[in-house]
């Protein structure tokens, strides 16, 4: 398995085209984290569990490949603010090879 | 003023092993935290979920992990200032530190350790533009004196346990009590929501779903807000209140600590962990989730080793003149502040001539 290219638009609006590993089990949150594309403690503090949206990202294309929301994402979201009809919680979506060429913008951060 | 010979800053995992290792030291804890409970994250966002790498433990949910945390520090009898944050540092002309909460209670030690996770829990705040001006005008994160409500108008917003708690007890306390949602459905207790449809019903609720506070309206306190519905059709109304709670969860911020003085990167605090943890001001340190030092992992087990390592040289401030050599507690045993001791039972030995 190899490794695909993502575009992350980060909270100052700079595009950073990434590799994303297929083969490592990652989700969006854990590689925007490996690549320090938001500060520390701004992002994943839940670890991934759906359970502080504080990984929120808007999906900008590519949207139909993503897995459906679990009742627990939507929760989250509905309680999340800056929420688009195009956010999703990145630790909720695993990277496979499917994602090549994905391009998200990381939600602002809560104050 | 409460004195002690470790203060702690957070009563995480963390702080709260901190307590025992001082204690096989000597050295007499008091911990304060923002929560009302102790057990940082793991009592905060996961009480229910199962951890899997404490060694020695295959599996343990995290509230057990507290509770057992607790039970191990019972003899050491620490003190605790739960439900206050730790706001303002001083240091004394003795060397020690002064550290006040921000309802005021004082606390006087030698050494002060910041075992402050991701930072003190504060009310998530919606991004509704000059919130702050209403904040104690009208606008509250918690609910503190429901008193403060009776007779009045009240709008909650959020979907959340709490959310729903306070729209039904405050059903019987405030004149009107609506409660704005982003959806139809609640993320909460069953019972909770069912008594809210009830309430809806009966007309003691007023619920106002697939809506968003987006305005608030006053001059210099709050009499108005303005609700955005999803549905186009029904657009904005304007809804008379004396209040606004909105209720939408705690996150963590670095928050006060940030303004110490101390060496801030990535959003934690910069220690000497070749040695002791030790910040750049001297007697105080940082151990847990709070600190970073190159090769950081925030685990539980790391924050436990380094509540360990960070004792030692505690201890070695608080007695410059004594030499403290490690002991292992197998053979030690514990012996607490209370009176308890627990040691190894010993091998009967008899020799027969
Ligand atoms: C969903 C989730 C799952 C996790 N799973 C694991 C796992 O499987 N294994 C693992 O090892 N780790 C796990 N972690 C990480 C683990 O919870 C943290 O590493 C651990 O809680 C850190 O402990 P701590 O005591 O350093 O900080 P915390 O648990 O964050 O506690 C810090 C405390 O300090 C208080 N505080 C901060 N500032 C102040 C102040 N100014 N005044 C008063 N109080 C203050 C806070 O209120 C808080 O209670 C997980 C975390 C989450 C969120
Ligand atoms: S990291 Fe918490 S919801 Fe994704």
């Amino acid at each position: 398995m190899s490794d695909i290219k993502i575009t992350i638009i980060d909270r100052q609006g700079e595009a950073h085209t990434i590799d994303a590993p297929t083969d490592m089990n990652m989700n969006l949150m854990e590689v925007i984290r490996s690549y320090e594309l938001a500060e520390e403690g701004t992002i994943g503090i839940c670890g991934g569990m759906a359970m502080c949206a504080s990984c929120q990202c808007y999906i900008l294309n590519f949207e139909h490949m993503l897995p459906e929301k679990s009742i627990e994402e939507e929760d989250m979201l509905d309680q999340a603010f800056f929420v688009e009809d195009n956010s999703r919680l990145s630790c909720q979506i695993p990277i496979t090879e499917d994602l090549e060429g994905l391009e998200i913008r990381i939600a602002p951060a809560l104050e | 003023m409460i004195k002690t010979d470790m203060l702690i800053i957070g009563a995480g995992p963390t702080g709260l092993f901190a307590v025992f290792e001082a204690g096989l030291l000597k050295m007499k804890c008091h911990l304060i935290d923002a929560l009302p409970q102790p057990g940082g994250q793991c009592s905060e966002i996961y009480p229910k979920k199962p951890i899997y790498d404490i060694p020695g433990f295959p599996e343990v949910l995290a509230g057990d992990l507290v509770d057992n945390l607790m039970e191990q520090i019972k003899p050491f009898e620490p003190g605790f200032t739960l439900g206050e944050r730790a706001e303002t540092i001083e240091k004394q002309e003795d060397g020690s530190f002064i550290v006040t909460t921000n309802k005021g209670t004082s606390h006087q030690a030698p050494v002060v350790v910041i075992a402050g996770g991701l930072g003190s829990f504060e009310p998530r705040k919606p991004p509704i533009k000059g919130i702050q001006d209403y904040e104690d005008k009208g606008v509250a994160y918690i609910i503190r004196d429901p008193e403060v409500y009776r007779d009045k108008k009240v709008v909650i917003a959020g979907g959340g346990d709490s959310a729903l708690d306070w729209s039904i007890f405050l059903a019987d306390v405030a004149k009107e009590v609506s409660l704005v949602h982003r959806r139809k459905d609640f993320r909460g207790a069953l019972d909770s929501v069912e008594k809210v449809e009830e309430l809806s019903k009966i007309g003691k609720i007023n619920l106002i779903t697939d809506a968003e506070v987006v305005d608030l309206k006053g001059e210099g306190q709050l009499d108005a807000v303005l609700i955005r519905h999803k549905d186009e059709a029904r657009g904005e109304e304007l809804k008379e209140t004396d209040h606004f709670i909105p209720l939408f969860g705690l996150s963590p911020k670095l928050g006060p600590i940030a303004n110490w003085g101390l060496e801030i990167e990535k959003n934690a605090i910069k220690v000497d962990n070749t040695y002791d943890y030790q910040t750049n001001i001297p007697g105080i340190y940082a151990i847990g989730d709070v600190n970073t030092y190159k090769g950081k992992l925030k685990l539980i087990l790391c924050g436990f080793h380094e509540a360990a390592i960070m004792c030692q040289s505690a201890y070695q401030k608080i007695n410059p003149d004594k030499k403290y050599v490690m002991k292992y507690t197998t053979v030690s045993g514990v012996s607490g502040f209370d009176g308890s001791k627990k040691e190894a039972k010993r091998e009967v030995v008899k020799s027969i001539n």
